[in-house]
């Protein structure tokens, strides 16, 4: 699972009201090349919880990215860098994600977050 | 195949390791899914820019109907419920990312974040009462409520499904107009057994000038003519239904219901969290039958 969708998902445990952003243990990160299409970024950027974002980078280990920025840091090149491997190139590949309400744990396994609720969860 | 898989086990079971191999590995399951992964794709009618879009594959097995967003350059996340697909998908190395989830406990994502969904062969499974804590309205509800919030405004989800029967398929439209989607079925190729195929095409957010407003219509008293008009049957390819809620809610409001009426309405899905339009003096006034 990419930063990507990381900042997308969050905790729809029953009577939960903030499940985002669920906080990330790490077991294991890899890192795995994707092509750079800035094009995509600028389309993704505004939907970017960014707060959320620079934490989990952080979390998995990449602290480059601004902890603050507006639309016009898409103009620089160097920043879409970072913002591009940070969304896309980082996978959290063991682990969990946390409820940030709950504490439940929704393990991460093979890279795949196990996102099933149980019975009394719904 | 001779019955339904829908009908021999619950998905997570029926689509174990020997049965999510066997499905990934045949060549005419592969063509066929491809095929209603790109009609799919362009039923969602994503701006023509060449921009790649992040998209949600609902039901994404072994990774058939993502390989189809990714060959269009998009980026997307699959939903799964069956751990074995989802092993056969990592095994092909698809590019999105994957979920083990269960759609009808509703989709974790937050609001409007998605720009379109597609679902392939997957969603009439959720017809189905596989444990007797589930209720098949109540899924369905749960997963076209998330799907409507988590969609981008405007988005678009198309799932082409495999209702068992009309009543599937109409408990399957309703739930989705009930939580606020407008849209219809486009049915391929009425005419053959075989080849025919539904989708589901829903549009959720402010209705553009197409598709008018999908409170409004049936309750401002206004008739809908539109529903129901069968496309171009004649050439064999696509029969629309167009329609903004269920046929009989439809034949209800005709008659008008009262501007009381609408204003209550229009105050519930307030209390709900839905953007609705502010009460003025044309609020369900009757309409000229052209602007
Ligand atoms: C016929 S396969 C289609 C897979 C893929 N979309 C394709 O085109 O190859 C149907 C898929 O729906 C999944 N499914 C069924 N019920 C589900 C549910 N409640 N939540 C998530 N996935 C489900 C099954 O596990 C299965 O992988």
């Amino acid at each position: 699972m990419r930063l990507l969708t990381h900042n997308m998902l969050s905790s729809n445990i029953k009577g939960v009201s903030n499940g985002f952003p669920l906080r990330i243990e790490v077991g294991k990160v890899v890192e795995k090349q994707v092509d750079f299409n800035a094009d995509f970024l600028r389309n993704m950027f505004p939907k970017i919880e960014w707060k959320a974002f620079v934490d989990a980078a952080k979390t998995v280990g990449y602290a480059e990215l601004p902890e603050e920025v507006d639309s016009s840091a898409l103009e620089s090149e160097e920043f879409l860098n970072k913002f591009h491997h940070a969304l896309l190139e980082l996978h959290l590949e063991e682990g969990a994600l946390v409820c940030p309400e709950t504490g439940r744990r929704f393990p991460v396994s093979k890279g795949i977050p196990n996102m099933l609720l149980h019975e009394d969860e719904v | 195949m001779s019955s339904r898989p829908e009908l021999q086990a619950p998905p997570e079971i029926f689509y174990d390791d020997v049965e999510a191999r066997k499905y990934t590995s045949s060549s005419r399951i592969i063509e066929i899914q491809a095929n209603l992964s790109e009609r799919a794709l362009e039923l969602l009618a994503l701006p023509d820019d060449g921009v790649p879009r992040l998209l949600l594959d609902i039901g994404c097995g072994s990774g058939l109907s993502g390989e189809t967003l990714s060959e269009n350059g998009h980026q997307w996340v699959g939903l799964d419920i069956s751990q074995s697909m989802l092993d056969i998908a990592l095994e092909r190395e698809v590019e999105g990312d994957l979920l083990l989830g269960d759609m009808g406990q509703g989709l974790g994502l937050r609001p409007g974040v998605i720009d379109g969904a597609i679902s392939i062969s997957a969603v009439q499974w959720l017809c189905n009462a596989d444990k007797s804590c589930h209720v098949p309205k109540l899924r369905l509800k749960a997963f076209f409520g998330s799907l409507y919030r988590c969609l981008a405004r405007g988005g678009r989800a198309v799932l082409q499904v495999y209702p068992e029967n009309i009543q599937q398929r109409e408990l399957i439209l309703r739930s989705a107009m009930h939580v606020g989607f407008s849209g219809g079925v486009v049915v391929d190729y009425p005419h053959s057994s075989k080849k025919r195929k539904e989708y589901l095409v829903l549009t959720c957010g402010p209705p553009s000038v197409s598709t008018s407003v999908p409170t409004g219509k049936g309750e401002d008293g206004e008739s809908s003519s539109d529903d129901e008009s069968s496309g171009d049957e004649e050439n064999q390819t696509v029969c629309i239904s167009d329609r903004h809620r269920p046929k009989k809610k439809q034949k209800i409001t005709k008659k008008g219901r009262g501007r009381d009426w609408v204003l209550k309405k229009k105050e519930q899905r307030r209390r709900r969290g839905d953007d609705v339009p502010p009460d003025t003096k044309y609020t369900a006034r009757k309409r000229k039958a052209r602007f």
